[in-house]
């Protein structure tokens, strides 16, 4: 079937040269993470590794990615926690104004991010003199503001999974005399379960790399690792954020080509 | 009972975190410094501003359809190309759309910086004495906000692709249509809703970017967003920063409500 749309040689060169743009600014990383200056220049003849060892040697950059790793995690679980409660109540209750709380739920995604990272900015300004916890540039704030900006991400997954769960396997547990709390963790959750992990990961990834309402709430203290990587772009470019850059584009390569193989021995089967 | 233990937390927190707030934003945007529409008359009639605001639609408009264009020819070889094709296109896609917005604008500025690739490629064989401005320019931006939003592009035009009943394209072929007829006659018209719906949202996340623009555009091709962001942290202006935001907000909601009576439509 497919053979019937091969596509011609004009969108092969098109779409060939735009796959090539798409990857021609990460292989330029590549040599500029070698230069042995400390400004953003390309090595002549001497290539150095000065810069993976300033990633190593200098405690902040490590600092800064334990931090985005506790904040993604915590994040993560409690974005999942209110997504998965939200859409077993969505699925099992079908309230009757399920299309106004599914709009506020997805508003954040929605809405643009400086729009969000305003308003989260005025929210942790209006409730640090209250507290001490989740307070403007401290990490739990972070994480409430990430929670906002990630939880609509968990709650599509979610549907979608739980839009793909048989709902005759329920009524049947409800008309055996199973209890709600049984017909929950005994039949819808284990359905679910991938749609789950792949909330929690895509929650936890999307806090890892969010860096648009980060830099509205933090200043000095909850620096995380895109906050720091935006410090070493912003002024003087720091060419240790192309040592950083080719970690994590070697990190992301070998997940996605892991994937594919996978995905690829699956169908074997 | 079980309503409030499952619906009301998810309720509870975005109400309280980001409903209120947000509502908060668009009522100072007619109350600071006081009551009045003074904040949108400033918006709408500064020089300044409404010079960003026009920059914005420019960039945005010719960022979409840049990327809209690239990313079809992208989708088409993706789905349809010889294998080892499909596999770099895929790989091309996905490494990108999953690597941090930092790394990505880095690699920008290390091919266009005035000691980045080209720049030396183009000195070390000759070809131009002095660097050339690659950066720090609308050129820049654009470049940089066309590679971030290619693969949300690809998305709603793959599944547009998947849905072609290739049958059609076949009986057109039986028929001695030519290739470039069955494309630019049948195969284009058929995945429209694909195109529009892939337009829409780079056109709707092109509005509210201000990272890519911020480090590409070095603070000379300012566009809105990064107007609201210079108004909180550099010289201050609530108000306006507010009721620009306010006018992100209605103009983005405009066109996701064209975006949903168009799904629709499609489905009736």
């Amino acid at each position: 079937m497919t053979v019937s749309l091969k596509p011609g040689p004009v969108t092969t060169a098109i779409g060939a040269l735009t796959a090539v743009f798409l990857l021609m600014p990460l292989l330029a990383v590549i040599p500029v993470s070698f230069t042995p200056k400390r400004y953003l220049s390309l090595p002549k003849g001497e290539w150095s590794l000065r810069h993976y060892e300033a990633l190593w040697d200098k405690p902040e950059w490590g600092d800064s990615v334990l931090l985005s790793l506790q904040i993604g995690v915590t994040a993560a679980v409690l974005a999942t926690l209110l997504a998965t409660a939200f859409c077993l109540g969505f699925w099992m209750l079908r309230p009757k104004a399920g299309g106004l709380l599914a709009g506020i739920a997805l508003l954040p995604m929605l809405a643009p991010p400086v729009v969000s990272a305003l308003t989260l900015y005025s929210f942790l300004q209006a409730i640090t003199p209250w507290n001490s916890w989740v307070v403007y540039d401290g990490w739990l704030g972070v994480v409430v503001a990430h929670t906002v900006m990630v939880v609509p991400y968990a709650v599509v997954i979610l549907m979608v999974a739980l839009s793909q769960v048989d709902r005759k396997i329920d009524l049947s547990a409800r008309s055996m005399g199973a209890n709600l709390w049984t017909r929950i963790h005994a039949v819808i959750l284990p359905n679910i379960r991938f749609g789950i992990l792949s909330a929690f990961m895509l929650s936890f990834i999307l806090s890892w790399d969010e860096i648009g309402v980060t830099l509205f709430i933090t200043s000095v203290k909850a620096i995380t690792l895109p906050r720091r990587m935006w410090m070493g772009l912003r002024d003087n470019v720091d060419p240790t954020v192309a040592a950083l850059s080719v970690l994590l584009i070697v990190l992301v390569t070998l997940v996605i080509l892991g994937r594919l193989v996978w995905e690829h021995s699956q169908k074997a089967e | 009972m079980s309503r409030l233990f499952t619906l009301a937390p998810l309720m509870l927190f975005l109400g309280l975190a980001y409903l209120i707030p947000l509502a908060g934003i668009m009522l100072q945007s007619v109350t600071t410094p006081e009551f009045g529409m003074q904040n949108y008359s400033q918006a709408l009639g500064d020089p300044l501003v409404w010079s960003v605001i026009r920059r914005t639609l420019r960039i945005c408009l010719s960022v979409t359809a840049i990327a809209v264009v690239l990313a079809y020819a992208l989708t088409l070889l993706w789905l349809n190309g010889s294998r080892g094709m499909r596999v770099f296109v895929e790989l091309a896609i996905m490494i990108p759309f999953w690597l941090s917005v930092l790394s990505r604008t880095f690699g920008w500025l290390s091919l266009l910086s005035n000691r980045g690739l080209i720049n030396t490629w183009l000195q070390s064989i000759g070809v131009i004495s002095e660097p050339l401005t690659l950066i720090r320019n609308e050129f820049g931006v654009i470049l940089g906000m066309v590679h971030f939003l290619i693969p949300f592009a690809v998305f709603p035009l793959a599944s547009a692709m998947r849905d072609v009943d290739t049958r059609v394209v076949l009986a057109a072929r039986g028929m001695g249509a030519s290739r470039l007829r069955i494309f630019w006659q049948i195969f284009v018209p058929m995945t429209k809703s694909g195109i529009i719906g892939a337009a829409l949202l780079v056109f709707v996340f092109s509005l509210g970017f201000y990272i890519v623009p911020t480090l590409l555009g070095g603070g000379r091709s300012v566009m809105v967003a990064e107007l609201i962001y210079l108004r909180i942290f550099q010289i201050p202006n609530w108000g306006l920063a507010a009721a620009l935001s306010a006018l992100i907000m209605l103009s983005i909601g405009a066109f996701l409500v064209a975006l949903i009576k168009r799904t629709e439509g499609t489905m009736k």
